[in-house]
């Protein structure tokens, strides 16, 4: 569905993408992970369109993204959240998620009712009339996806919606994003929450210094030597590998 | 529908006013107040709605007053028509400002700079031709009569006031339930997640400002009808651009009555600084300065939102912060 071929960025002295390609298959929950300052946003921000990648390709259903702005592109059905949560903070919960719902419905009473739909679909039903500068940050995280959601997106990219919560909110939006993609919307997410790696997606990139150095189901990355020294540092595995056998022999 | 309700309330209680009131003082200082609410109207739909804040709003009034006044002079033409062409000029000024300060991306700060800027060309501009009147300016012919948009007595203009700014207040209301709307108090809150969400903040800054500046441009019309006289420096001055961000800033930004509530509190307030202080030339632009600053410290929200203070946000706030490292 979403296909990344070679795609090369740079910020001056930077190579924050390096000679990147993958494909998301439709219907499935695939993630991209790695540490800190890997890249992984900046993937995001180029099947976006909010930064032009230096070089490479990014198709959705056989169109090219590349040059487009991020309107047209969420036009098209790829819709983005952010990291850093944007509300529309003078705008209540409702009117913040009837935005996206604007995309597609031209009314507005078909907005503000779709808004409730979708509310209700990640939870925030109850805080329909709020301000969305009043919400908790676990609260602005839903709103952020429902948002996105409310665009009716075949393709959505979840920047991180789990940072910040804790276990019990993140065991509630779990089921959420199952639920979305059930609903027939593929999802591509970064994601730090490791617990929500496995449990959700059905395949895992892990980005590293900006090129990818696996690619595997969840269980297979977690497994890969090359993934262990990108988190813990050069010669872990092998320091694991020796501390387990030593468990073994004792 | 409580505000559609509210609309009609204040046109039934003011339509009568020049009936009852017998004070030409008076009826005179509610025209003007109708009128500067009209002004503020304009400015509010791209300044408190949009988030774009102009300080050369006088470049769009200042275009509309001179495009009749110009063309009632040397072609003879209609009042009425100087008027609908007086908005039709504004708003393509809008459109070529918008075009060039949205394409480049210019915000906060610098959108109000780059404003403030044309305004001051234009003014030098009036100031140099002569089909403007230059310096001197340019003074309409007294053809008193209803066809000619001058009227016998001093209601004529307050009742035409009225409707025009009746019409701004449902213009106002719809633009609130709209996807329109939705999209411009979008762009104002976050252009990056409204982008995100397909609103294309270009084509939706350079609607708001074409309005507004149509909007500017055809209160420049009724000034001219008004006073029968325009110069460079009170069409395309500085006061007349304070007069129509001040408006909205009192009485409430991206609220429906704001400008209305903000107009009548702005020159009830002039007009005590008059009495105080008699007439000493540009104080009254003093107590301006002063109220501005009060109301950005105490009242971000405008008198308007004395009513629901919990609605615990301000958009002038932000912006000056967002000013300050854009």
């Amino acid at each position: 569905m979403l296909e990344v071929r070679n795609l090369r960025k740079r910020f001056g002295g930077l190579v924050a993408t390096n000679d990147v390609s993958f494909v998301v298959a439709a219907g499935s929950i695939s993630s991209l992970i790695g540490p800190n300052g890997a890249g992984k946003t900046t993937i995001f921000a180029q099947i976006s369109g909010f930064h032009q990648p230096d070089g490479g390709e990014i198709t959705f259903a056989g169109q090219s993204l590349i040059g487009l702005a991020p309107e047209r592109i969420c036009l098209l059905g790829v819709t983005r959240t952010f990291q850093i949560v944007q509300p529309f903070a003078g705008l209540n919960v409702r009117e913040n998620i009837a935005v996206g719902a604007h995309l597609h419905r031209a009314g507005r009473r078909e907005a503000l009712a779709h808004a409730e739909t979708v509310a209700q679909r990640v939870g925030l039903a109850s805080q329909l009339d709020k301000p969305a500068a009043a919400l908790t940050i676990a609260g602005r995280k839903r709103l952020e996806l429902a948002k996105a959601l409310a665009t009716d997106p075949k393709l959505i990219l979840l920047d991180e919606v789990m940072a910040g919560l804790n276990p019990s909110e993140i065991d509630e939006i779990i089921p959420v994003i199952r639920g979305i993609r059930d609903g027939g919307v593929t999802i591509l997410l970064i994601e730090h929450v490791m617990r929500a790696v496995m449990n959700l997606s059905d395949h895992a990139w892990v980005l590293n210094n900006g090129s990818l150095i696996a690619s595997g189901t969840p269980a297979q990355i977690a497994a890969d030597p090359q993934v262990i020294e990108a988190y813990l540092g050069h010669g872990a595995a092998a320091r694991m590998a020796a501390q387990q056998q030593e468990a073994h022999h004792a | 529908m409580r505000n559609l309700a509210a609309i009609l309330i204040f046109t039934v209680v003011l339509l009568p006013l020049p009936l009852l009131v017998k004070s030409d003082f008076w009826i005179t200082w509610l025209t003007l107040a109708l009128f500067y609410a009209y002004l503020g109207q304009a400015w509010n739909l791209l300044g408190g709605y949009g988030g774009q804040f102009s300080f050369g709003h006088a470049l769009f009034f200042g275009t509309g007053a001179y495009c009749t006044a110009v063309l009632q002079i040397h072609l003879g033409l209609n009042a009425w028509a100087g008027f609908a062409l007086a908005a039709v000029a504004a708003g393509a000024v809008g459109a070529g400002t918008g075009w060039l300060v949205f394409r480049y991306g210019l915000r906060g700060s610098y959108f109000a700079l780059v404003t403030l800027a044309f305004a001051e060309v234009f003014r030098i501009l009036a100031n140099t031709f002569a089909f403007t009147g230059a310096g001197v300016g340019l003074l309409v012919p007294l053809q008193p009569g209803i066809e000619q948009m001058q009227f016998a007595s001093k209601a004529g203009f307050f009742w035409l006031l009225l409707v025009l700014v009746m019409l701004a207040l449902l213009f106002t209301w719809r633009l609130e339930n709209s996807r329109f709307g939705a999209r411009l108090m979008a762009v104002r809150e976050n252009e990056d997640a409204a982008r995100a969400l397909g609103v294309d903040p270009f084509s939706t800054k350079l609607t708001a400002i074409v309005a507004s500046g149509a909007i500017a441009g055809s209160a420049g019309a009724i000034y001219v009808q008004l006073f029968l006289y325009i110069d460079p420096n009170i069409a395309f001055g500085p006061g007349m651009s304070v007069e129509a961000l001040l408006v909205p800033i009192i009485g409430g930004l991206g609220t429906i009555f704001g400008p209305v509530l903000g107009a009548f509190a702005l020159h009830a307030i002039a007009e005590i600084g008059r009495m105080t202080f008699g007439e000493a030339p540009g104080l009254n632009l003093v107590l301006y300065g002063l109220l501005l600053v009060a109301m950005v410290l105490f009242l971000p929200n405008g008198l308007f939102g004395l009513g629901k203070v919990s609605f615990g946000r301000n958009i002038l706030r932000r912006l000056f912060k967002r000013g300050a490292h854009a």
